[in-house]
Formats: structure tokens, sequence, C-alpha cells
């Protein structure tokens, strides 16, 4: 699942471009943007990740009526009170291993502006399976992700790599 | 702004400080814009006790995104038109990071010049955290 449409909001892109340290002015400054190159604001490269925000079924967001696997009472949303106590035995936040971003890869067709409502779609690409060097067996999952503009036109293509790890993942 | 394929040759190397002693702070920035609030990334106590890391670390694409803009810097608004790669190490809290772009290739072709880039990100003990390449139209 991903978002069917992604509303690109000019206060959007200045919150995503603070949190990556990015002051650039073409990300906030309408004015300043306007005497660039590109004549607005327009997003930073890897700003359509932020499209997870428009997507209702996004398991790393707690979502209402759900249960949220991160703490509160207990260590774990998915550890009960009464178990709490005991050391938990389960590594990993969704039961099992933990999964992880390998790769992203991004082509990026024409500048990406505020104001634009784009349509997303998400396709599964390959799997494939290696042994870790760290992690036990790693699975890998791609999915491709197209980003388009108003006129059904290519504006950003996205590839992710997912990896699923036997086990926690020990620092390098 | 922009970079002039006049201006650029093979093996040029373009380096930027992109964070110095990361905070959990803002990984939680992060994870409120990019809308990924994984307790990993954000939550000590689940990262710790449940996730058995040492504390919680950064979104993978924190890191990409904070290389993005040694990137943009250095070619222009609106001009990579490829960017990618994997994320080899993870970044920790209090993590300082340097990005660096190196010329592996300049082309005249047909249309507007382009470069290519190998893409690298590591940290302060010289461990890469991120290795990529990016492409970009040059003036």
């Amino acid at each position: 699942m991903s978002a069917e449409t992604f509303p690109v909001e000019a206060g959007h892109i200045m919150a995503f471009a603070r949190a990556v340290g990015d002051f650039n002015p073409v990300y906030h400054d309408a004015k300043a943007a306007a005497s660039t190159e590109v004549g607005g604001i327009i997003a930073p490269p890897t700003f359509v990740q932020a499209s997870a925000q428009y997507d209702p079924d996004y398991p790393l967001r707690p979502r209402p009526g759900m249960t949220w696997f991160g703490s509160g009472r207990t260590p774990s949303g998915l550890i009960s009170e009464s178990s709490a106590s005991e050391k938990s035995e389960s590594s990993g936040g969704g039961g099992g291993g933990t999964g992880l971003h390998a790769e992203q890869h991004y082509e990026y067709h024409r500048p990406l502006r505020a104001g634009e409502v784009l349509s997303v779609s998400t396709r599964a690409g390959e799997s494939w399976e290696k042994q870790g060097r760290r992690g036990g067996l790693l699975q890998f999952r791609e999915a491709i992700t197209e980003y388009r503009g108003q006129d059904g036109e290519l504006v950003v293509t996205a590839r992710s790599v997912g990896v699923r790890t036997g086990q926690t993942v020990k620092e390098a | 702004m922009a970079l002039s394929s006049k201006d650029l040759s093979v093996g040029d190397v373009h380096e930027s400080l992109v964070v110095d002693n990361l905070t959990r702070t803002q990984i939680v920035q992060y994870a409120g814009a990019s809308g990924d609030y994984n307790p990993i990334h954000t939550d000590e106590v689940f990262a710790t006790q449940v996730a058995g890391y040492p504390s919680v670390f950064a979104h993978g694409m924190l890191t990409m995104g904070m290389t993005a803009r040694m990137l943009t810097d250095y070619v222009g608004d609106g001009r990579l038109t490829k960017f990618g790669g994997r994320f080899t190490s993870q970044v920790w809290p209090g993590d300082t990071l340097t990005a660096t772009a190196t010329v592996t290739s300049v082309e005249q072709g047909g249309g507007a010049p382009i470069a290519n880039f190998d893409v690298v990100t590591t940290n302060q003990s010289g461990v890469v955290v991120f290795s990529g390449a990016a492409t970009a139209r040059l003036d």
C-alpha cells in the first residue's frame, strides 16, 4: 500500500528541509525562490519519501484503533503489562527480525514544485535472498514508485530496496 | 548557480560536513517531517530494551537527505537527474557525517552536458554510511 495522491505543500517542504538540515531558501522562501533558475519553491531530492504521510495504512505511524509497537507503559505496546516485568524475549518490533531500508534510488524527470498534487503508484520489483555477514539470512524486496504530475507526466521515479534480517543488526 | 561543464574535470571532489554531532531531536524532527515514526528511530526505550540496539539510530533516508544537500549545494537547484545509493552502516546520535561527490564523467551529449558523480558519506571514524551515485545537468 502507498498513498494514492500526494499534495506537495510548501509548509511540508519547509519542515522536511529543516529536518535534513537544509536551509536553502529555495525550499522555504517564495520570494527568494522566485529569483532562482527554477523560479519558485521546489522540493528537495528525497522529499517524495514523505508521501508516507498520505498513506492511510502506513504501518510506521500510530493509527487510531491500532496497537502501536513503541513504548508506553511497557517497552513495547506488543508486550502486555503482566509480562512486561519479565525480560522481553522478542528481538525486533514487528515480531522476529528487523526490517531496514537497504537502498534508495531516484530519477528526477523535472523539478517538483510546491502546490502540485502528485498521483502515486507503487509496484513490487524483484526479491532475493543473501546470507548476511552481520544479520543472518537477509531477504531483500524491491519496490518501484512512480510520482506523476497533473497531466500524468512522470516527475520522480523511486526504487527502494528493503531488507528483512533474521536478527538485530550488530553495530559495525 | 549551476555548474558549468567547462569548470568540471573527472576526479574533481566536492566535500561538505552535513551534520556535526547528530542529535536525537533531529532524528525525531525527520520522523515528523517524513512520517516514518518507527520506534527504532524515535524511542530509546523500545530501541534498546525491545529491539536490542545500543540506542536509537537515524533513518537511512535522513542520511540520504543530508547527503542530497551536499549535492544540490554543489550542482544547483533542480539540476539532479539521478541520485541513489545503499545504506551501508547505521548512523547513531552523536555521529558527524561528511558527504563527498567525486566527478566520474562529464558528457557533452546532444542536449545539455551532464556529469556523473560517485557519492559517499562517511562518519567521524571513516566508516562509509551511504554509498551511491548521482547525475546532474550542467550549463
